[in-house]
């Protein structure tokens, strides 16, 4: 008798249905926007903050070199000395007085520059000083030495390395990152799935031996049966759940920045931070442009497919050895000791996937782990973008495949067993033990 | 073709543990047939084994003499010891699946749910959640699953446990009316005035081996020691008790009577008849208590596991 779909049913309406679940789903989007849209309205608070910086140059060496934007006012004193000066802009409450003191010689000014203010000033603020009276002072270093500002303009040389690869095609900086991007998404999607929904598999096969109605239910089914449906029941509303977070999100998204004029993007993490310096290498225009081939130049039919495959067979893996784990306790604090080696290669496959892939997609550590069953579903989703031959993703999910059926076999052993101890922690030498009942 | 079920030298290792060590048993048809045994003997492996829970190393059941398969488990309705139901789903949701996954359409289910609500008085609790019952009230919900879908063979293990004197019978009832309409019970307990009630035959298990079985009356005649429980009034007890002593293998006795004077357990010996220790004794004294004793499933067990140590 197949009970599989009763099974998938049950587990996927129960946890559907569940009160946490259900608040999980929508409240979570709801804090992580809001999260963002503090984060995001913090920042821009932060730099639409206006500010006066008096300047005091005795040396005169920088005399228009401090103009004043749209956040920073620039105010030039003259004739004050430096008690005057600091009581002034005490006074005045401004940010803070730029000192540059007098000196013999212009190699000399360096030596001179201070910086007073009532709370110590921002970092950002200090080193846009810094590189103004740099330039300035370089400037006038190569002058002295003969070298006309016209000269040094011409000097300046902007590299755009243009890539093509052997067969003819094209590709920039962007497609790089590109392919980072995508690779890394689904990557980055594969583990939090595992994370979350692993953990909800394990949680519930727990529940059925606490509550222990397990015994009841494999005198109708097989443990292999029931282990399934646990893991595909669970997997379903964990797509469910994502569905209507990435839709909840995308709506709330739209509707905060309607709202606030906030513009989220403006929220940085260190790869839009790449993608907006090679952004200021190209043109607006251009980027577009080179966006747009990026994307196309991506092998999407190759990436959907093999997303699809890896996905779901690093998922099944993980999630079997999840619920072998939640067999073998009786409870959630003992699983802590299991979980170690399931969390290992997870975080390896994350770290390798960010630290080497990035740095060269086909070098040998990469090449490796994206074999390796329990690293290779996230480090191989991470490379596909960046092209690996059609061989290596079939053999890699060929022992992905021969993997997870070996863990299935092994998970169910102990599943059978476990799921009718109760008592005691067992060892992993016990487990070992269970595997030859 | 008598026996519903029979278990041939079946055998079951853990590791290096004998959980079972060759035991055969055959349960006939329609009867009551108690599992005894102390803790850890291997009862509950073998109840697992019929319910295909876990597999034999070596030996075979046959449930209507056919070796035990899948579909089986339609066919048999099982009471765990360790029982429970999930927590937060709704009693009568839980009913429905519980009762498809033993093989059951959804309408069928239903219909005979809905009987077995009204039966028990149980109407109200559809949409209740487990965890709302009370743990006698989860147990009812329990048994109702198990015989719900009319299997030949129930086992029950640990029945009553949980349950108030009042729903004990109520359930017990059901357990004889159920056998009435041709059913075939497995019962393991540890209370052995039910066992007394209910069984028909018993097996027990002690250390993995099956060490006795039979019909329980057999079983009972085997152990009875042709010793009667007596009680006499008489004038002159010491003369009394001293020939009766002389003659007879005599222990103190205790049971409640009115106004007997001497309470003996009087042992005949293999060629004495009760009919000669009656006439003896009624010419010695007045005879107001004369009953053979039988030994107890209680009893029965005690000596049994003794014996075996």
């Amino acid at each position: 008798m197949n009970h599989l779909p009763l099974i998938i049913k049950r587990e996927y309406l129960t946890k559907v249905k569940n009160k946490s679940f259900i608040v999980m789903t929508f409240v979570s989007p709801l804090i992580m926007i809001a999260l963002f849209a503090v984060v995001a309205y913090l920042s821009q608070l932060n730099k639409d903050k206006e500010r006066t910086i008096s300047v005091l140059d005795e040396t005169g060496y920088l005399k228009g070199v401090f103009e004043s934007t749209e956040h920073t006012t620039y105010t030039v004193l003259n004739g004050l000395n430096l008690e005057d000066a600091i009581a002034l802009v005490k006074e005045k409450e401004d940010y803070g007085l730029l000192h540059i003191g007098d000196a013999n010689s212009l190699e000399d000014v360096s030596k001179h520059v201070k910086f007073y203010s009532e709370e110590s000033p921002s970092l950002s603020v200090i080193s846009g000083l810094e590189g103004k009276i740099e330039k300035r002072l370089e400037q006038m270093k190569l002058e002295k030495d003969g070298v006309s500002l016209a000269q040094i303009e011409a000097s300046k040389t902007k590299i755009e390395i243009e890539q093509e690869s052997f067969d003819g095609e094209k590709s920039s900086k962007i497609d790089n990152v590109v392919k980072l991007a995508f690779g890394g998404a689904a990557g980055y999607l594969l583990f939090m799935f595992i994370i979350i929904y692993g953990n909800m598999i394990m949680r519930s096969v727990i529940e059925e031996k606490t509550s222990r109605i397990i015994e009841v239910i494999i005198s109708s089914v097989k443990p292999i049966q029931l282990m399934m449906g646990k893991i595909i029941g669970t997997s379903l509303a964990g797509v469910t759940q994502f569905a209507i977070w990435v839709i909840l999100g995308g709506v709330l998204m739209f509707i905060v920045s309607a709202i606030f004029g906030i513009d989220l993007t403006e929220v940085q993490t260190p790869q839009q931070e790449m993608m907006n310096q090679a952004m200021e290498a190209n043109g607006a225009q251009v980027m577009a442009e080179n966006l747009i081939a990026a994307i196309n130049n991506l092998p999407l039919a190759n990436l959907i497919v093999a997303f699809l495959f890896f996905f779901i067979g690093g998922y099944l893996l993980y999630s079997s050895l999840y619920a072998a784990i939640g067999a073998a306790v009786d409870n959630e604090t003992d699983t802590q000791q299991f979980m170690l080696p399931i969390l290992m290669p997870l975080m390896l496959a994350v770290y390798v996937g960010v630290f080497t892939v990035i740095e060269d997609p086909h070098g040998t550590v990469s090449t490796v782990f994206s074999f390796i069953p329990l690293t290779s579903p996230v480090v191989m989703l991470m490379r596909i973008p960046f092209g690996v031959p059609l061989w290596q993703q079939g053999l890699s999910l060929l022992i992905l495949i021969a993997t997870f059926i070996l863990a299935v076999w092994f998970a169910a052993k102990i599943y059978r067993v476990g799921i009718l101890m109760y008592g005691k922690k067992p060892t992993y030498k016990e487990l070992f033990k269970w595997l030859k009942y | 073709m008598n026996d519903l079920l029979v278990a041939n030298s079946v055998s079951k290792n853990f590791g290096d543990f004998k959980a079972l060590n060759q035991v055969s048993i055959a349960v006939p048809k329609g009867s009551i047939f108690g599992l005894l045994g102390p803790n850890g003997a291997g009862k509950t492996t073998l109840i697992r084994i019929i319910n295909q829970i876990t597999m034999p190393d070596s030996g075979a059941v046959l449930l209507d003499g056919q070796p035990l398969k899948g579909e089986h488990v339609r066919d048999i309705g099982y009471l765990p010891e360790e029982r429970g139901l999930y927590k937060s789903m709704k009693v009568g949701e839980q009913c429905l699946y519980l009762a498809q996954l033993k093989g059951l359409s959804k309408t069928e289910a239903k219909t005979r749910l809905k009987y077995w609500f009204d039966k028990l008085e149980i109407g109200d609790w559809w949409n209740k959640k487990i965890q709302e019952l009370s743990k006698g009230q989860a147990q009812k919900i329990q048994f109702i699953v198990t015989v719900l879908h009319q299997p030949k063979l129930l086992i029950f293990d640990e029945p009553f446990s949980g349950f108030d004197p009042i729903n004990a019978n109520l359930i017990k009832d059901e357990i004889l009316q159920l056998r009435d309409e041709g059913a075939t019970v497995i019962f393991s307990t540890h209370r052995m005035e039910s066992v007394e009630e209910l069984c028909d035959h018993i097996a027990l298990i002690h250390k993995s081996n099956k060490v006795l079985d039979g019909k329980l009356n057999d079983i009972k005649r085997q152990f009875k020691t042709n010793t009667f429980e007596v009680g006499l009034e008489s004038l002159d007890k010491e003369k009394v008790f001293s020939e009766i002593q002389d003659k007879f293998e005599v222990l103190p006795a205790t049971f409640r009577n009115l106004n007997d004077d001497i309470k003996l357990n009087i042992k005949l010996g293999e060629h004495a008849s009760p009919n000669d220790l009656l006439s003896f004794l009624t010419s010695k004294a007045e005879v107001h208590h004369f009953v053979e004793v039988i030994p107890s499933a209680s009893d029965i067990f005690i000596q049994t596991v003794k014996n075996n140590q």
